[in-house]
């Protein structure tokens, strides 16, 4: 027995293991000595995890596109985030129209209904002919390539929508129902938050039983898993690939005007840090894989709201908010130490991955 | 395909796609404030040029991709297309006058329709607009009837005025910097206070005309006067050419000024940069997002050990300087060992995490006391090379130029090396490559060690070069920008790293006038070059092959 | 070949002899038409783009007040965007020090931007004066001459840090604070002056929490400041994460009703677009225009007619100060021979330090040794319902200490 485990272990395995348990007695020991010092109440820790849950449900709507994307073409795409940020930022001349008329005011759901549906118009759009023009032409060339358009992509995208709508600032209006709380169980919660969760997880179940249970959903995993394959069981791959990016874009628009709602500004580089961020919580969860994306996105959240008041604060160390993205991304990084493909991600082999 | 079904297909479609492309360039406002620059003098502005070019260009490209051979029909949809292109601006003139569309568009500005129309109000702009465009077509039909040579030559002089035009912020002051007669009297001909002069716009034109004459007719002898030549000779003519390139990159900063040297270091330093992530991911085909993480440590290293501001260690920079390289390159091992086992896009994003984790905790006010926080360090002191200071970007220009020979030195002998083979057993299949006996732990780490170390060194020019370091220079744009520029120079080319990181940096600082659409027109130029020339401006060998051979390599090539 | 390689060395060697030496000369001269070229950094694009753009304008109506030459020279500005961060900062002030041409410079708008780049114009002897710098180590004799060329014409944010604490205690009454900054140079002084101020004069600061520029969702950081209790919060940042810090400061509960304080860097009309209603109530400190005299009101004439609107940022006038300063200094410095003209940088540094007493738009300026020039009125602003609809800073200061 031991024997055996000898044989398959190495040194370096050893002192990953290290690594990955020194995080982990770090992160631990720093929670016992917050919750000791009882610096936050029940109530704070609740409110630390709805804001968590609901960043984290964005970003896992996000990181739906994205994990959908890698799953048909293997690569990453890095243009998701402008794809997600020129949705909401064309939806705000919408809304600022529907505010100014009082359309808001009187018909507030259909209104919304309407930015809904331009944003998502949008970003499908941008998403739809990003595919077309910049990766089509690049699908059988070594995986680097695509990676650059990607990225020329995405700046163009940023700066393009920066020219044409301007470098300001711009902030959705107030919209009337949308303000304010509900107690739930006692528990004080904001409107907006309650909406975006469910919202964003009536979306994502749509989206999974759209890619499980309809033919085409059918028809996109089977690209996924084998495009050659696919193509000799008579589907169209160009076809599929296009309706994968119709799809992550709807969802990226849907998830943009989400995060307006919340956060009311929109700019030209929204989009970077919620790309980066969804792309984390694809890998986290098993890039390629639809529930690993969810998953991902909603820890990847709680992470950034509970961590650095959990790990950090007993540690004495200061400001940890500033430091939460290095707690997220040591996470991340934990996690890949142990599950090298993702806390969902199946075992892949080399030329998968 | 029918004729008529050419003229839809070709000339109407591509024309709507260039009539997109000049929209967005008039939208985001390109069109009107490179309109404040004049190619030539009060003729012709940057921005109307560019209109031109793209429409000529459609109308050019929509004549070549007709499948008919009939030159008739290639001359219609070149005319078509042009028409069709100077329809949408005329269209966004028309709307724009007549509603408020600014609310949206901030660059849908009067300003904007009065330089499209040449300040004629009503329908007559609108005319005019439509006018061009056709006589664009017509210019673009000629070109495509027209003999091969002749086509050349005007297309080329055409380009040769307008690089011309687009450099003269660059030319006209090293005219004026050499200040004899002669160059003084050739700065008046060619240029005045903003465009070229129009007798300048001619000779340039002529002069180019002769040259690529002259070049074409003796081209054929010098290239097999070359070949004819005895084997050592042939060699010796090698290392002359070598030698000549030697003194030319030593005198260089000498006479471009201060400007032009410190776009030198510049790209200096982002060669030494890519030079080193070339092995990591171009040699052992590890993608490695995380890169500036090293270059921050190179530069902190020599920020903390030479400025009096945190401690004061008192080090000089070239005590400093193998320090920092040393540190960089542990923790380059560092960062390898927990990502060991990671493949493809894990990795990727694992050593982008790395990246930000270094930035964030430099910036942290918990480090602060250590390493300076949001306030950075500053009161780095310049290099002293024996006495001397190293303060203008000529004197950093050596040292840079110093450190990129040695690391090209080592980039060059590891290539050929058995590491530099294993690594590229590596790239092409790890699994089989353990199968053949590498070691892929050693030879992983010592791939992320060595891309570290230069990018260290990198780090440590950079911060005594501007004398203060920041954590928010060290962002991801840095990783990105420098995985960019390997990739179009050519992935595992030592040249191509050269030209790439001139190219994609370079540039960009020589065109002050994009300033505002600098990385717009970057974003563009990147997707346009991998879709035009996906390995690169001057590919490894290797790498052509795979890219132009069949189908079946192609695929395997996971990088 | 070993013959070339020496030969290859020596070469080497004679040029590295013969680089220029390190200090060229720091003198400008200007042949006939040749124009007096005034390079401005300040921040062109990104959220913080009213700051810089104010400025510009604020320079522009300076030069054209100027008469548009000088000694029959015509003024020449032009120049790059420092982004409101270190990283621009540097670039910026690289490209402006690699012009020779270039006869002082004007900027930066933000501090970050000026700790990175002023030491970089100041090696190749360029002066700078900064219309909007702030942050007191600018100024601060330990900083060393890296910044003996460095001139601002605003306030010292030993100041604006101070009165904001001494508004928060004394008026307000106010005896637990927090602060957030966002980790510029800027931010995090003047949180720091406030801090130090506001302990001294007997308060507690419960926490002093930091956040990333770029943040969004601050409700995590402002429950975490909630946990411990404070009455006040202070967070000097710039336009954007003030707007959501703002407008999330309601939504977390115990920070619902305290009094909520910013500082110059977001006191414009772009912040009450990113906050919306949430700004009602809360306080900006800022210079006081209303004490301002008549030459003030011309000038904002002179500005609506010239761009058709109001200013949008507190430091136009600080600008159009900054700049007549250096044409005075450089109309003093200014040597005429025959047609051309000849300036000392380093006389012109001096002759700038130098002044004394000169009529700004924003009172007499008479500079120290240190370079700070201005003549401080910081007035606290406060933020109505009105103002919100109207899309203006109040116009009328809510509280000044002089």
């Amino acid at each position: 027995m031991f024997q055996k485990w000898k044989d398959r272990v190495t040194v370096t395995d050893i002192v990953m293991w290290m690594i990955g348990g020194t995080m982990l007695l770090l992160c631990l020991w720093g929670s016992v000595s917050t919750i000791r010092a009882g610096l936050y109440t029940s109530s704070h820790w609740i409110d630390f995890c709805i804001f968590g849950l609901a960043q984290g449900s964005i970003y896992a709507l996000i990181a739906t596109g994205y994990t959908m994307v890698y799953g048909v073409l293997k690569m990453i795409n890095f243009a998701h985030g402008e794809v997600f940020m020129s949705g909401p930022f064309t939806g705000y001349f919408v809304a600022m129209a529907f505010w100014r008329s009082d359309f808001l005011d009187t018909h507030p759901v259909l209104g919304i209904i309407v930015i809904f549906g331009v944003a998502m118009f949008v970003s499908t759009m941008i998403a739809y002919f990003l595919e077309k023009i910049a990766y089509r032409p690049l699908r059988s060339a070594p995986r680097l390539i695509p990676l650059i358009t990607a990225i020329g992509a995405s700046f163009f995208l940023q700066y393009l929508f920066r020219g044409l709508y301007g470098s300001g600032i711009n902030a959705y209006p107030d919209i009337e129902i949308l303000e304010g709380f509900w107690m739930i169980f006692g528990i004080r919660v904001l409107k907006i938050q309650v909406i975006v969760i469910i919202a964003a997880v009536l979306l994502m179940l749509v989206l999974y039983n759209f890619i499980m249970l309809t033919k085409v959903g059918k028809a996109i995993r089977a690209v996924s898993e084998d495009k050659e394959a696919a193509a000799l069981m008579g589907i169209n791959v160009d076809a599929m690939i296009s309706t994968t990016f119709v799809i992550g874009g709807m969802a990226a628009g849907a998830a943009g005007v989400l995060y307006a709602l919340m956060f009311k500004q929109v700019h030209f580089f929204m989009g970077f840090i919620p790309g980066i961020k969804a792309f984390t919580a694809a890998v986290l969860g098993g890039i390629g894989n639809i529930p690993g994306a969810m998953l991902g996105g909603v820890f990847l959240g709680l992470i950034e709201s509970v961590a650095p008041a959990l790990f950090l604060d007993g540690l004495g160390i200061i400001a940890p908010y500033q430091l939460k993205d290095a707690i997220a991304f040591s996470m991340l990084v934990m996690v890949l130490i142990f599950r090298p493909t993702g806390i969902l991600g199946e075992r892949l082999s080399a030329k998968k991955a | 395909m029918t004729k008529a079904q050419s003229l839809w297909n070709h000339g109407v479609k591509i024309g709507a796609i260039g009539g997109v492309s000049v929209l967005i360039i008039a939208l985001v406002g390109m069109i009107e404030s490179f309109g404040k620059r004049d190619i030539i003098s009060g003729i012709l502005p940057m921005g109307i040029a560019m209109a031109l070019i793209i429409c000529i260009l459609v109308a050019y490209i929509a004549a070549n991709k007709t499948p008919i051979c009939e030159k008739s029909v290639k001359f219609a949809n070149a005319v078509i297309s042009g028409f069709v292109t100077s329809g949408f601006l005329a269209l966004l003139v028309a709307i724009g006058r007549s509603f408020n569309i600014r609310d949206m568009f901030v660059g849908a500005s009067p300003a904007l329709y009065k330089a499209l129309t040449a300040g004629i109000a009503g329908a007559g702009g609108i005319f005019l607009i439509l006018a061009v465009g056709l006589i664009c077509g017509i210019f673009a039909g000629i070109l495509i009837i027209l003999n091969d040579l002749p086509r050349k030559l005007i297309i080329n002089a055409l380009a040769t005025i307008f690089v011309l035009g687009l450099l003269q912020e660059l030319i006209i002051p090293i005219f004026k910097s050499w200040d004899f007669g002669v160059t003084n009297y050739l700065g008046k001909l060619f240029y005045t206070q903003n465009g070229l002069t129009i007798f300048g716009t001619v000779l340039a034109a002529v002069i180019y005309c002769i040259i690529s004459l002259l070049w074409k007719a003796n081209q054929d002898t010098i290239k097999t006067t070359y070949k004819d030549l005895p084997k050592g000779t042939r060699k010796k003519v090698k290392t002359f050419g070598f030698f000549v390139l030697a003194v030319f990159l030593i005198v260089l900063p000498q006479f471009l000024g201060l400007f032009l040297s410190e776009v030198l270091t510049i790209v200096g330093l982002y060669i030494l940069l890519g030079l080193g992530l070339n092995i990591v991911v171009g040699y052992a085909g590890l993608l490695d997002l995380g890169y500036v993480a090293f270059f921050a440590i190179g530069s902190y290293v020599v920020a903390i050990l030479t400025s009096p501001e945190i401690f004061s260690f008192g080090f000089n920079f070239w005590q400093a300087l193998p320090i920092a390289v040393i540190l960089g390159i542990t923790a380059g091992v560092m960062l390898g060992i927990p990502v060991l086992k990671m493949r493809g896009d894990y990795l990727a994003i694992a050593t982008l995490g790395f990246g930000e984790i270094i930035r964030i905790l430099v910036l942290s006010d918990f480090l602060k006391p250590w390493l300076g926080g949001a306030q950075g360090i500053g009161a780095i002191p310049n290099p002293n090379f024996m006495g001397f200071q190293m303060v203008k970007p000529q004197h950093i220009y050596y040292l840079i130029l110093a450190g990129c020979m040695l690391v090209v030195f080592i980039s060059i002998r590891l290539k050929n090396s058995r590491l530099g083979r294993a690594w590229m057993a590596m790239r092409e299949d790890e699994d089989v490559a353990q199968a053949m006996g590498i070691n892929l732990v050693a030879t992983k780490l010592f791939a992320f060690a060595t891309g570290a170390g230069f990018s260290a060194l990198s780090g440590a020019i950079f911060a005594s070069k501007i004398g203060s370091v920041y954590p928010h220079s060290f962002n991801l744009f840095i990783s990105i920008n420098v995985v960019c520029l390997i990739i179009i120079g050519g992935i595992g080319s030592l040249p191509g790293v050269v030209v790439g990181a001139a190219v994609l940096m370079g540039l960009p600082e020589l065109l002050r006038e994009f300033a505002e659409y600098r990385m717009f027109v970057y974003g563009a130029a990147l997707v346009a070059m991998m879709l035009l020339r996906p390995e690169g401006l001057w590919p490894e060998a290797r790498h052509k092959i795979e890219l132009h051979g069949d189908d079946e390599t192609q695929t395997q090539t996971a990088a | 070949m070993k013959n070339l390689i020496r030969v290859f060395i020596a070469i080497c060697f004679l040029f590295s002899i013969m680089a220029v030496p390190a200090v060229a000369g720091n003198v400008v001269k200007l042949e006939k038409g040749e124009p007096v070229h005034l390079a401005y950094w300040f921040v062109t694009s990104g959220p913080n783009t009213s700051l810089g753009m104010d400025s510009l304008r604020g320079a522009e109506i300076a030069i054209e007040d100027f008469g548009g030459k000088l000694k029959g020279h015509p003024i020449k500005l032009d120049g790059q965007d420092s982004m409101c961060g270190p990283e621009g900062g540097q670039a910026a002030a690289s490209k402006i020090a690699s012009d020779p041409s270039v006869i002082a410079a004007i900027g930066s708008s933000c501090s970050s931007a000026a700790k990175a780049g002023v030491p970089i114009l100041w090696k190749m002897g360029i002066p700078n004066v900064s219309p909007s710098n702030t942050a007191p180590l600018l100024t601060d004799p330990a900083s060393g001459p890296d910044f003996d060329g460095y001139l601002r014409t605003c306030h010292n944010d030993n100041i604006q840090g101070a009165i904001a604490a001494e508004f928060a205690y004394s008026q307000l009454g106010l005896k637990k604070a927090a602060t957030i900054h966002d980790g510029s140079v800027y931010a995090e002084s003047l949180q720091q002056v406030f801090s130090d101020t506001f302990v001294k004069l007997g308060g507690t600061i419960t926490s002093q929490e930091a956040v990333s520029p770029g943040d969004t969702d601050m409700r995590p950081v402002l429950t975490k400041i909630a946990s411990g209790g404070p009455q006040f919060l202070y967070y000097p940042m710039f336009i954007a994460e003030s707007g959501h810090v703002t407008r999330q400061s309601k939504e977390v509960s115990g920070l619902e009703n305290i009094a909520l304080m910013s500082a110059d860097g977001s006191f414009s009309p772009d912040f009450l677009k990113a906050a919306g209603k949430a700004a009602e109530g809360m306080y900006h400190s800022s210079p006081d225009f209303s004490a301002l005299g008549d030459s003030y009101t011309k000038f904002l004439a002179k500005h609506k007619a010239k761009y058709g609107m109001d200013p949008e940022a507190p430091f136009h006038a600080h600008t159009y100060d900054a700049v007549m300063l250096i044409l005075n200094a450089i109309d003093k410095v200014a040597v005429v021979s025959g047609d051309t003209l000849t300036i000392d940088r380093m006389a012109l540094n001096k002759a700038m330090h130098e002044t004394k007493g000169q009529k700004g738009l924003t009172g007499d300026l008479t500079c120290d040794e240190n370079g700070d020039c201005a003549n401080p009125k910081i007035a606290i602003y406060k933020t109505s319902m009105a103002d919100i609809k109207a899309g203006k800073m109040s116009p009328k200061p809510f509280w000044k200490k002089y």
